[in-house]
């Protein structure tokens, strides 16, 4: 018997299981914690069998300076001087946020391509992924990257290898100052109580809970000191939403699967298509010798267009 | 696509079972789920170990292909940290999770080699031959050098031209062994990387 | 460290200076964050950079490299001026109240028994105590004598007050007088700082010093031997620790026991020197068995051969002409061609010594290396030309290199002793790559080749090669186990107790602790302060209980602590003069239970002494207290003073600003041809510290893809102030250039560097990571001490990598 459930398919009309009750597991980063050591990043490609390029000093700490189909998690570092005149580093573990209304899986075409299970991990599945780009459209977050390898998308998978099996993800577990948690979801949202009374005691009035309602919540939250400003954070969205757009494509899923099933060989022109609307993306300064393109089939990164 | 097959989707790691079934043809190749990788240490062999880097002394895992079988050639596929140990507790840091790149570094050396002076390149040797060559270079030294009395007349017993550095990260018992055997030769130009 | 690092979660205020734990220990650093977490711990981080230990402080202010003598000195003058010590702890647990000898001075920098001639203190006589017709150091317990500790101390930081503090440092007052304020708070018996440092202390030429003052504000705070406070350096390497207990130091013998002088002709007299009897009546000195200790050292080492009659092989020991031959020492006398071998074991030297130029040079001079280590080592290739990183001219070096390659952690068994003085066994996983093989089974081979020249041959004082006990089961390579057994120690005889009568271990037993050894040669101990991690009952090291059973993180069932499995060193300074602990409900750690110590850790003290027999904490100090004056111990002075880093962005030292002789340590060792590259800040304005990452370890981890991924290119790191004024954008390449050479880095533009005011002038600061270089799977780059300077401290010549100066330029 499956120990758990796929409660949702990309491009899929038919009904899901939904008898057995999971519970749903959720990762708790604190960002008050984070030191920002990318003991996660290196744990995580460890685990996935990863190993990207290695690349080049930007003029920041960020290494990789984005996310890429080898590199599913990046640590992000913001300084930030607060109205006192105080600097904070706000170091922000980015990744897959495991949405529980997941834009890329409305957005994707091909069937089965991408699941949502039971517990709330949302994962990729690359042997059925046609390379399209439409769920880096549909996230809201701008998480999944192609590779230019194989032509598909990956990005964190909360390893659904490791919790499928009782164990906690490997970010997780190597997290060195328990900035990174796992649990019921229920657990999760007790633990940051926790967090945020203590932030507040010590003068974060604004520390709060980062699990965004436009996406239904998510399975990947964050404890913040300025919960009123999730953009300090390297522009964690202040009100992310699955696109309008994606909403609109959920129509015709169904068709434009079965089409992508019959022509896979269109997955080379979809391959191209660029990220989505939500992602702000500022012309670089001419003469900036700081911008680097990452991915040029994906997009472009400015390491100080970031706050 | 038949949906309803979707119930035989299995996401446990180990699922013998599902990959059976796919195998014999009962379902698509979809319709297993395929999606949760196989849990890779499920019949490896763990090894307690320490980590080598900083002096926090965080206990590891490591864990080897193989079973310890006469065939077998153990190769550590993966290190994580030891949940057990009261000062890390299962984590580890960026330096300590990427230490299977460090055990499995292209760098590492695998045989003596020699470089003869001026020379560009090195060369193979033989251990036999490597240890005789350096016992003979620093015997030639010691006895050319070695001072058993100073311009006092006094016993001193040292040999002050040839120096060791030992290691910051080897064992104890290493360590031991060679300070037993640097201080019977007389070397005085002894350290460790405690001093820098 | 005085405790360990699960300790760390006891404190009520974490301050971390001179180190970065954050950074280079970040599972250590866990237990700041539990602190923080359950203990409602405050953390404050002063340092030149906000650092990642920085961005999770409650309290972070900035101070120029190099004067943090300045800094704690003020906060010295503060609480004593404000009445925050720990009263009761001071004036029973320290020095405070020990008469000084008349003739101590300090006057314009200096203290009594300079010799400008020699850079030197020649006459230290007055360092110390005024000893009374009992032969015991004279007290005033009222602290009102005005040549007591107390109130010397006081006088010599009434000069640090906050605003020349402030000046020297550049820390802004207000902020500075905040972060004494909350220091201050720790005076409270049941509430406790820890002070967490590293290599940001050690590696400056007044770095001991430095860590002196520290210890001399915990004791002041009283929180030296509770639990959630002490004095804990942050050791950089996973057994340096241990190496440094085995004494693998130029002076030093197992278990710090230390080597003879040439003038220490008589074996009596050696022992004499190092038997030192108590100062105050009833106190327990116990280095007063250092005859113990080291005969069992020679037993251990030399077996049947070690006898009465030769005084245990005394002669075979190398006499010292000098204090040590540390590496500074030995390759300027390298550079000037007057060593023939080098040995490396695991150790990188054209990278981790400084002015890479002379180091370089002189292992150019060299006829012989030999590299053991696992990875291809810069220093195993310093003959290679790899242009601009190693410009050499390849056919001009002489020297023959031999590389042989080792094992790692995953290969090997044995034990490594982390910071908190863990012995812990590890074991193999797999096999080595290749041919490669353990530093014993190299050390084993090239021994046991030497001593078959020497029986065959002949050859110069063949004595100690031959006479050495290398009776293990295969000579050419030792077993780790055998190893650990024998630093542990065994009977020879029967061992008894001298009381009783009753024999405490059996010929050929090992030995239960460094209570049984023995100066009459019945037993063997190889290193006395690990006795007791492989007895009897097997092997210690290895032991896995992680039980807690107080919840006060002492773990006593894991692993096995020196000495005698105690977890925190000075533990009976954690209760009061009554045997009670200071804070009874939530800093537990030994107490008096009416007829012995105990409690939850093991007692540092003798367990059957009872507090009115007025026994004091500190039993391996003649005195039974901590000293606040250092007598004659450190080479410049019995106090902490202020001096500037050789290398000073201001060019004189604020408290003497009239004379240069004291700008910089006045008795730091200075060799001829180093002196005059020192550059001066007209040129090289800028002051630099050098550092790790917290994504590599050394040079090692370039090696490793998964971290070469993670920071895989040379940078240095500039505030936004001095990069505006230079015109300089993040990720531009930069030269960064001293007086002894270059590198070229790309920019890293921050608003966590911020100029300082110091001396009147506006000091900016240049951070400079160390990992890379010429070997390995990062990108290549620069060894950054290419640029430091060749000077160390006066006592330790650790060199000093954290201050010095630099200029910058855009590529």
């Amino acid at each position: 018997m499956a120990t758990q459930d796929i409660i949702a398919r990309s491009a899929t009309t038919t009904p899901m299981p939904s008898v057995r009750q999971v519970g749903e597991v959720a990762k708790l980063i604190d960002t008050s914690k984070c030191i920002g050591c990318k003991a996660c990043q290196v744990a995580c490609s460890e685990w996935n069998d990863l190993r990207d390029d290695v690349g080049s000093n930007l003029g920041v700490y960020d290494n990789p300076i984005d996310l890429t189909a080898d590199s599913w998690t990046v640590m992000r570092f913001a300084e930030y001087e607060n109205p006192a005149g105080n600097l904070e580093w706000l170091i922000r573990k980015d990744g897959c946020m495991h949405c529980e209304d997941p834009g890329c899986l409305k957005a994707c075409p091909s069937p089965g391509a991408i699941v949502k299970y039971a517990n709330g991990i949302v994962d990729f599945n690359q042997d059925k992924c046609i390379g399209c780009g439409y769920c880096i459209t549909g996230c809201p977050f701008n998480i999944p990257r192609i590779s230019q390898k194989d032509h598909k998308a990956y990005k964190c998978t909360l390893c659904s290898d490791r919790v499928a099996v009782g164990l906690e993800p490997a970010c997780v577990k190597t997290c060195p100052t328990g900035a990174i948690v796992f649990g019921s979801k229920e657990d999760m949202i007790e633990h940051a109580d926790g967090r945020i009374a203590d932030l507040k005691e010590r003068g974060f009035e604004h520390a709060g809970l980062y699990d965004p309602a436009g996406v239904g919540g998510t399975h990947v939250m964050y404890v913040l000191h300025h919960a009123d400003q999730p953009s300090l954070y390297s522009s964690l969205p202040d009100e992310p939403a699955v696109s309008p757009l994606v909403s609109l494509w959920k129509g015709v899923t169904k068709p434009l699967a079965l089409f992508a099933m019959g022509a896979a060989v269109l997955a080379g022109f979809f391959h191209y298509v660029r990220v989505g609307p939500n992602r702000v993306e500022e012309d670089p300064e001419p003469g900036e010798p700081i911008v680097h393109e990452v991915d040029p089939s994906v997009h472009v990164v400015d390491p100080k267009g970031r706050e | 696509m038949d949906m309803n097959r979707r119930q035989f989707f299995k996401v446990c790691a180990v699922g013998l079972g599902g990959s059976s079934m796919a195998a014999l043809g009962m379902a698509p190749p979809a319709a297993f789920a395929d999606q949760v990788r196989h849990f890779k240490l499920a019949s490896t062999r763990e090894t307690r170990n320490t980590c080598p880097y900083c002096s926090v002394g965080c206990g590891l895992i490591m864990y080897s292909q193989g079973d310890g079988g006469k065939n077998v050639v153990q190769e550590i596929i993966h290190i994580e940290g030891d949940a057990d140990h009261p000062v890390n507790r299962g984590t580890l840091c960026p330096k300590g999770a990427g230490l299977l790149d460090f055990v499995h570094s292209p760098n590492r050396l695998k045989y003596p080699q020699i470089r003869e002076p001026g020379s560009n390149e090195w060369k193979r040797l033989e251990w036999d031959d490597a240890l005789d060559r350096i016992a003979k270079l620093m015997k030639e030294d010691r006895d050319a050098n070695f001072i058993e009395r100073n311009e006092q007349g006094q016993t001193v017993n040292r040999w002050l031209t040839t120096g060791f550095l030992a290691a910051s990260a080897s064992s104890n018992e290493a360590g031991y062994i060679t300070h037993k055997v640097v201080r019977s030769l007389g070397i005085l130009g002894f350290d460790n990387q405690a001093r820098v | 460290m005085t405790n360990h690092w699960a300790d760390i979660q006891n404190a009520d205020l974490v301050l971390i200076m001179g180190g970065n734990a954050a950074e280079a220990h970040p599972c250590g650093f866990k237990w700041v964050t539990e602190a923080k977490a359950h203990n409602k711990a405050r953390l404050i981080v002063v340092d030149p950079r906000f650092n990642r230990s920085a961005s999770v402080a409650d309290l972070y202010a900035p101070i120029r490299t190099g004067t943090d003598i300045a800094f704690l000195g003020g906060l010295i003058y503060h609480l004593i001026s404000n009445d925050k010590i720990q009263h009761e702890y001071v004036r029973n647990y320290t020095d405070a109240s020990f008469i000084v000898r008349e003739g101590f001075t300090f006057e314009n920098g200096l203290f009594s028994g300079y010799d400008a001639s020699q850079r030197r203190y020649g006459d230290k006589s007055a360092w110390g105590y005024e000893i009374g017709e009992d032969g015991f150091a004279v007290v005033d317990p009222t602290l009102s004598h005005p040549r007591c500790v107390f109130n010397l101390l006081k006088q010599h930081y009434s000069r640090y007050t906050p605003e020349v503090v402030s000046s020297i440092c550049g820390t802004p007052k207000e902020l500075m007088l905040k972060v004494w304020d909350t220091i201050a708070e720790a005076s409270a018996p049941d509430k406790v700082m820890t002070i967490m440092y590293a290599l940001g202390w050690t590696q400056h030429s007044t770095g001991s010093q430095m860590i002196r003052t520290g210890a001399m504000l915990q004791l002041l705070l009283g929180n030296i031997g509770m639990p959630g406070g002490g004095m804990n350096a942050l050791r950089g390497h996973s057994n340096i620790q241990g190496l440094t207990d085995l004494g693998l130091l130029s002076n030093l013998l197992p278990g710090y026991l230390t080597l003879p002088g040439d003038a220490e002709q008589d074996y009596a007299a050696y022992i004499a020197k190092r038997t030192q009897k108590p100062l105050r009546p009833g106190q327990l000195s116990y280095w007063q068995n250092y005859e113990k200790f080291h005969v069992s050292l020679m037993k251990a080492w030399y077996g049947k051969n070690a006898t009465a009659e030769n005084n245990w092989g005394y002669d075979w020991l190398p006499k010292l002409d000098t204090p040590g031959y540390d590496v500074l020492k030995v390759f300027d006398l390298m550079y000037q061609g007057k060593i023939n071998g080098y040995f490396c074991q695991g150790f990188n030297p054209i990278a981790s010594f400084p002015n890479k130029a002379k180091v370089g040079a002189a292992l150019a001079k060299l006829k012989y290396l030999v590299v053991m280590d696992p990875l291809a080592t810069e220093t195993s290739e310093f003959w290679r030309n790899a242009g601009d990183y190693n410009d050499v001219d390849t056919a001009a070096i002489q020297t023959t290199v031999i590389r042989l390659p080792t094992t790692c952690f995953a290969e090997e068994d044995g034990s490594l002793v982390n910071s908190g003085r863990w012995l812990q066994w590890h074991w193999k996983g797999a096999e080595p790559p290749g041919q490669a093989r353990t530093d014993i089974a190299i050390m084993g081979g090239l021994f046991h080749r030497l001593r078959e020249l020497y029986r065959k041959e002949g050859g110069a004082f063949p004595d100690p090669i031959l006479n050495i006990d290398w009776s293990y089961l295969r000579p050419d390579e030792p077993g780790p186990d055998e190893i650990a057994r024998e630093f542990n120690g065994k009977a020879l005889a029967d061992v008894t107790d001298p009381a009783t009568g009753a024999v405490l271990a059996k010929a050929g037993e090992q030995l239960a602790g460094f209570a049984q050894l023995r100066a009459d040669g019945s037993t063997a101990s190889g290193c006395w302060i690990f006795c007791g991690s492989w007895t009897q009952l097997g092997n210690q090291m290895a032991r896995r209980d992680n039980a807690d059973p107080y919840g006060m993180g002492q773990t006593l069932g894991w692993a096995w602590a020196w000495p005698a499995n105690r977890r925190i060193l000075y533990n009976r300074a954690s209760a009061d003069p009554s045997g009670k602990p200071w804070d009874p409900r939530k800093k537990r750690l030994v107490w008096w239970n009416g007829t012995a110590w105990g409690g939850t850790d093991v007692p540092d003290f003798k367990p059957d002494s009872p507090p009115d027999a007025g026994m004091n904490p500190f039993i391996m100090n003649p005195e039974g207290v901590a000293r606040l004056f250092a007598v004659d111990k450190m080479a410049e002075g019995p106090f902490p003073e202020h001096y500037e880093p050789f290398e000073t962005p201001i060019g004189r030292n604020p408290l003497h600003p009239d004379k240069p002789g004291v700008t910089s340590n006045p008795a730091a060792r200075v060799f001829q041809n180093d002196l005059e590259l020192f550059g001066k800040a007209d040129e090289f304005p800028y002051a630099a510290t050098t550092y790790r990452l917290t994504e590599h370890f050394h040079f090692w981890t370039k090696h490793s893809r998964l971290n070469a991924i993670t920071q895989p290119e040379q940078f240095v790191e500039i505030g936004e102030a001095l990069a505006k004024e230079l015109g300089i954008q993040a990720g531009q390449r930069v030269k960064v250039s001293s007086n002894r050479g270059f590198i070229k880095a790309v920019a890293v533009v921050t608003k966590r560097l911020k100029p300082l005011t110091v001396d009147g002038k506006t000091v900016h600061q240049v951070g400079i990571p160390l990992h890379w270089g010429f070997t390995g799977v990062a990108r290549n780059g620069y060894l950054t001490n290419t640029l430091t300077p060749f000077v160390g401290d006066a006592n330790t010549q650790t060199p000093e990598f954290k201050s010095f100066l630099v200029n910058v330029e855009k590529v």
